[in-house]
């Protein structure tokens, strides 16, 4: 009823296979982005247009996308997912390295990063695998499905990238939590990781995650070393109050004091400059995307497209969460960016080829029900 | 096979989807609310701590040094002034291959290995300031060199600051000292007295003089400028800055001229010369030879100058005006006189033989007079005026040491004056006591003899002299000799009020007069052993002269300066006041080790110092003062 009345209003915008308010809140949160980097980058324009390039061809990637049909995307996903797992395999085997980590594969003129696209793979392949029956799955099939999460998330784990392992495991367990695991097993896993973690923690953490544990735990033991980010952000959030200092008059950012300014930490030189304000609009305005990912799901006319849209729903809001999570104190310092915020492409392009897909969900079924 | 479901329960299962996801809404809701509330906890509750963080992390205070306040003499003559002098900087935050860069410089500039060390020390000491002195006290050959070089070395640069100069070199290091950089027992001392914020950025401190002893007032107050810096600590901009408070100008009771005229006198013998009011203890001259060049230890002095003025046997760091230690000789007999007219040991008339020398009943030595053949009959007035030693054996004997002792401690004997310079020595004044103390010896008649005619253990520092002598002169009044006429502009002074010691009593004020007519019959009497020195003199004087031994000369020996070693000849000593009958200024001199006496040598010094005085102070006409040398 309601998708009949939107696209008798917006029959061009249907036609292009482009959900209007979604694609409100997603330019809404770029210009933002380009406003903060202008500020934390130091006023530099040329970071500017590096990302306004950025941005435009990580849109036209979503557009593309979004002209597809979900049906493609499902039979696409076990392909999708095989290539990706042995690209894995080959990073680890000869891999580029780079910040000490194994994440990039040099193929010819481009270099590119297996794990970014198994943010998009696993909650496809997963899907796909879960919606071959009914759902909830059963006990069996939830183990085989468990496997296909961890394989990925362990080859990410092990060049190190922890950002990036934790976003996949998030991913594919949305989509099985999605599908109705039951609260007893959800129990189970629980009491499994909890069990777990003192031998994460002693046997197959590195001694770098080990102090970012512990750094995180309590900063100010090291205000020089590894808790000095940390202590910094605060200070610029803190500083910031409820009306901030102000567009480009953050001292904490301006001058230096914060750390992967226009990275990771951009949500802090946001916090400073535009206060407890910008940052509740900022918050709504997630938000508000997140929900109309929610929305399309709910609407999506097939399983697959239901638990595909929510786990990559669900996903962009654990960008958001661990993010500004990291950079307020709350949660260990993990390399996740503010989604569409945060300077840097990789990341851009993939979680607007999720909003592709979610577009592609939310302009398509009209045409399943009429077959 | 797998068992497949034919007809899935779409319905269902999408219900099943949907509760999930009203799950996760609730969940997402309450992270929100949780990042929300982590947030308010920081930017509204933490926010004045974390804003205070944010302010100490950007601002930083930059110390400004006050401008040393300037120091005068009596008639607005500069005798200690501030100059601007380049020095070559470096910023090595801004420089990349510092020994590249040095290199370089060397290329253009003479940069030796003294200056390198020096650098390398201060890079490695001073890491708080951003510049760090290559090069000091560029000439201006050397500025200009640079500056066509300047854009070859960013990080660079000429920096200008103010630092002490002493126009009269050596003429006034006794007097007004020196400054030179604070050193670690400066800091010390500082940090005690909590001061040391107020030198933040002050290089150098009096070290000496008066640039210690009024270090307080002519240092001034700190100013701060408060600047942005970014996260290396580098200033981006000033925010506000807060003016240093000059130091206050000094202005001293010294005349330059009356100075430069001791100096004179002195020539190059040890000794010292001081000119003193008589009425507010202010000092027109205070000179000590031989001196060395205050502008030395400005910037640092080097070490081999440094040891060949501690090692020079003629000791010119010694300030012999305060720390010199002379036996006083007869310079004290008018006391020793007082104190026997006091006792009534002595009257004004009562008088002795001298045969040239005297004998303690059942000592077998003879003790003799300057004057071998004897001064015959003589009583104080002739004992002082003719420097009788005899009269005054017999004195000293009959009153005792510790009699001398008591009433010489009086006039200030074996303590600081308290001028207001912090080098001076208390000397010694003996008594039976202290030798006991000291020695642990009894105390020998023989030597109470030569206490009487100020010799033995005693010795007394010019200042302590002319002190005395003030005090006879003001008939027991005892002005404290200082140095500071007041603070200020020379125009708008705020005077300094002289200040006090607890006076000398006696019973009977006539003695004041018996004495000072003594005296003045050292200076104008027809046997005056100062009558020659102050022949024709138009103005009216009185004095004492002094000539100390420095060696024992056995009973029989004959002593003949021109035949002894340097270092073996007498002590000149002279003291006195002008005019006679209204004492306004006093004199002390000290010469060591010179062919002649207290009447042949220090005396015509005296002569000559008064006599300036009295053309700068008293307008006595150059005819009259000519017609006196004739």
């Amino acid at each position: 009823m309601l998708t009949t009345e939107e696209r008798q209003r917006n029959p061009l915008l249907k036609k292009l296979h482009i959900d209007g308010p979604l694609l409100l809140g997603l330019l809404a949160l770029a210009v933002i982005s380009l406003f903060v980097i202008y500020s934390a980058g130091g006023e530099n324009e040329d970071l500017v247009m590096r990302q306004v390039i950025r941005i435009g061809a990580a849109f036209v990637g979503m557009f593309i996308l979004a002209q597809l049909p979900p049906r493609f995307f499902e039979k696409f996903s076990p392909i999708l997912y095989g290539i990706g797992l042995l690209l894995l395999v080959a990073v680890l085997l000869v891999g580029e390295v780079g910040k000490g980590a194994q994440r990039w594969l040099d193929i010819g003129p481009v270099t590119i990063q297996p794990s970014e696209l198994m943010k998009l793979a696993v909650p496809m392949m997963l899907a796909w695998f879960i919606n071959r029956r009914a759902i909830p799955p059963r006990l069996g099939r939830l183990l085989l499905a468990v496997g296909l999460v961890l394989a990925p998330v362990l080859l990410i784990a092990k060049q190190p990238d922890l950002g990036t392992s934790l976003l996949v495991a998030s991913a594919g367990i949305f989509v099985i939590f999605l599908a109705g695991l039951s609260w007893r097993l959800i129990a189970v896993a629980a009491a499994l990781v909890g069990a777990f973690a003192p031998v994460l923690w002693l046997y197959l953490m590195h001694d770098y995650q080990r102090q970012r544990v512990l750094t995180f735990l309590n900063p100010e033991r090291d205000p020089l070393g590894a808790g000095y980010h940390i202590i910094q952000s605060k200070i610029a959030i803190g500083s910031g109050g409820i009306d901030g200092k102000g567009w480009l008059q953050g001292t904490q950012s301006q001058l230096e004091f914060l750390p992967e300014r226009h990275t990771d930490f951009i949500f802090s030189v946001f916090s400073e400059e535009f206060g407890l304000t910008g940052v509740v609009l900022l918050l709504a305005l997630y938000g508000f995307v997140i929900m109309r990912g929610l929305i399309i799901s709910l609407r999506a006319q097939d399983i697959f497209s239901k638990l595909l849209g929510g786990a990559l729903t669900l996903t962009f809001f654990v960008y958001v969460f661990v993010n500004i999570g990291m950079v307020s104190g709350l949660l260990p310092v993990v390399g996740v960016p503010l989604p569409l915020i945060s300077y840097g492409g990789t990341s851009m392009v993939t979680i607007l080829a999720g909003f592709g897909i979610l577009m592609s969900i939310a302009t398509h079924h009209r045409l399943i029900i009429n077959q | 096979m797998r068992t497949r479901t034919p007809i899935r329960d779409t319905e269902g299962e999408s219900n099943l989807f949907a509760r999930r996801v009203f799950v996760a809404i609730a969940i997402i809701t309450a992270v929100f609310m949780l990042l929300i509330g982590n947030l308010y906890h920081l930017q509204v509750e933490e926010h004045t701590e974390l804003q205070t963080r944010s302010n100490d992390n950007r601002i930083k205070l930059l110390p400004l040094a006050p401008n040393r306040g300037l120091i005068y003499d009596r008639n607005g003559v500069l005798l200690a002034e501030n100059i601007p002098i380049f020095s070559l900087d470096v910023i090595p935050e801004e420089i990349d291959d510092l020994d590249q860069t040095i290199a370089e410089l060397q290329q253009i500039l003479t940069i030796d290995d003294d200056d390198l060390e020096q650098f390398r020390r201060n890079l490695k000491g001073q890491r708080r300031f951003n510049n760090v002195t290559l090069l000091d006290n560029l000439n201006e050959q050397q500025v200009a060199t640079f500056a066509t070089h300047q854009h070859r070395f960013p990080g660079v640069s000429i920096e200008a600051r103010l630092v002490r100069h002493y126009p009269y070199d050596d003429l006034l290091t006794h007097v007004v000292g020196y400054v030179a950089k604070i050193n670690r027992r400066d800091v010390e001392r500082l940090k005690q007295d909590g001061e040391l914020a107020n030198y933040a950025a002050s290089r150098t401190i009096g070290k000496l003089g008066i640039e210690k002893y009024y270090e307080s007032e002519l240092h001034g107050e700190v100013g701060y400028q408060r600047v942005e810096v970014n996260n290396r600590g580098r200033a981006v901009r000033t925010l506000s800055t807060e003016a240093p408070t000059p130091g206050q100008d000094v202005v001293l009771e010294l005349d330059i001229e009356l100075q430069k005229k001791a100096t004179e006198i002195l020539g190059d013998r040890r000794g010292s010369i001081i000119l003193m009011d008589a009425k507010t203890g202010g000092l027109l001259a205070m000179a000590s030879t031989p001196s060395y060049n205050a502008n030395w230890f400005v910037n640092g002095i080097s070490v081999k100058r440094y040891q060949s003025l501690l090692r020079s046997k003629d000791s010119p760091l010694l300030n012999r005006a305060t720390q010199g230690g002379y036996p006083p000789a007869s310079t004290i007999k008018p006391h020793i006189g007082l104190l026997g007219l006091e006792e009534g040991t002595i009257t004004p008339t009562s008088r002795i033989w001298d045969p040239g020398w005297f004998e303690i009943k059942g000592v077998d030595r003879r003790y003799r007079d300057w004057l071998s053949w004897g001064h015959g009959w003589v009583n104080i007035n002739s004992a002082i005026a003719e420097s009788c030693d005899t009269f005054y054996y017999d004195l000293a004997l009959k009153l005792g040491v510790d009699k001398i002792s008591g009433f010489m401690t009086q006039f200030g004997f074996g303590e600081k004056t308290g001028i207001d310079i912090h080098e001076e020595i208390p000397a010694l004044m003996p008594s039976r006591g202290w030798k006991r103390a000291r020695y642990n010896q009894p105390w020998y008649a023989g030597e109470t003899l030569s206490v009487g005619i100020g010799q033995s253990y005693w010795t007394a520092t010019p200042m302590q002299l002319i002190a005395a002598t003030a005090a006879i002169a003001n008939e027991g009044e005892q002005v404290i000799p200082r140095l500071l006429r007041g603070f200020g502009n020379i125009t708008d002074l705020d005077p300094a009020e002289p200040g006090y010691k607890r006076p000398v009593v006696i019973s009977d004020n006539n003695h004041w007069q018996v004495i000072k007519d003594a005296m003045q019959d050292v200076n104008m009497g027809a046997k005056g052993s100062a009558r020659r020195a102050f022949e024709d003199a138009p103005y009216s004087s009185a004095g004492k002269t002094g000539t100390a031994q420095v060696v024992n000369l056995g009973e029989d020996e004959e002593y003949v300066a021109e035949e002894i070693a340097e270092q073996y000849r007498d002590n000149a000593m002279y003291v006195g006041y002008a005019p006679a009958d209204d004492p306004q200024v006093v004199i002390a001199v000290a010469m060591e080790n010179v062919i002649g006496g207290g009447g042949s040598v220090a005396a015509p010094a005296a002569r000559e110092m008064l006599d300036s005085w009295y053309q700068r102070y008293q307008l006595v006409t150059d005819e009259g003062l000519a017609n006196a040398d004739d």
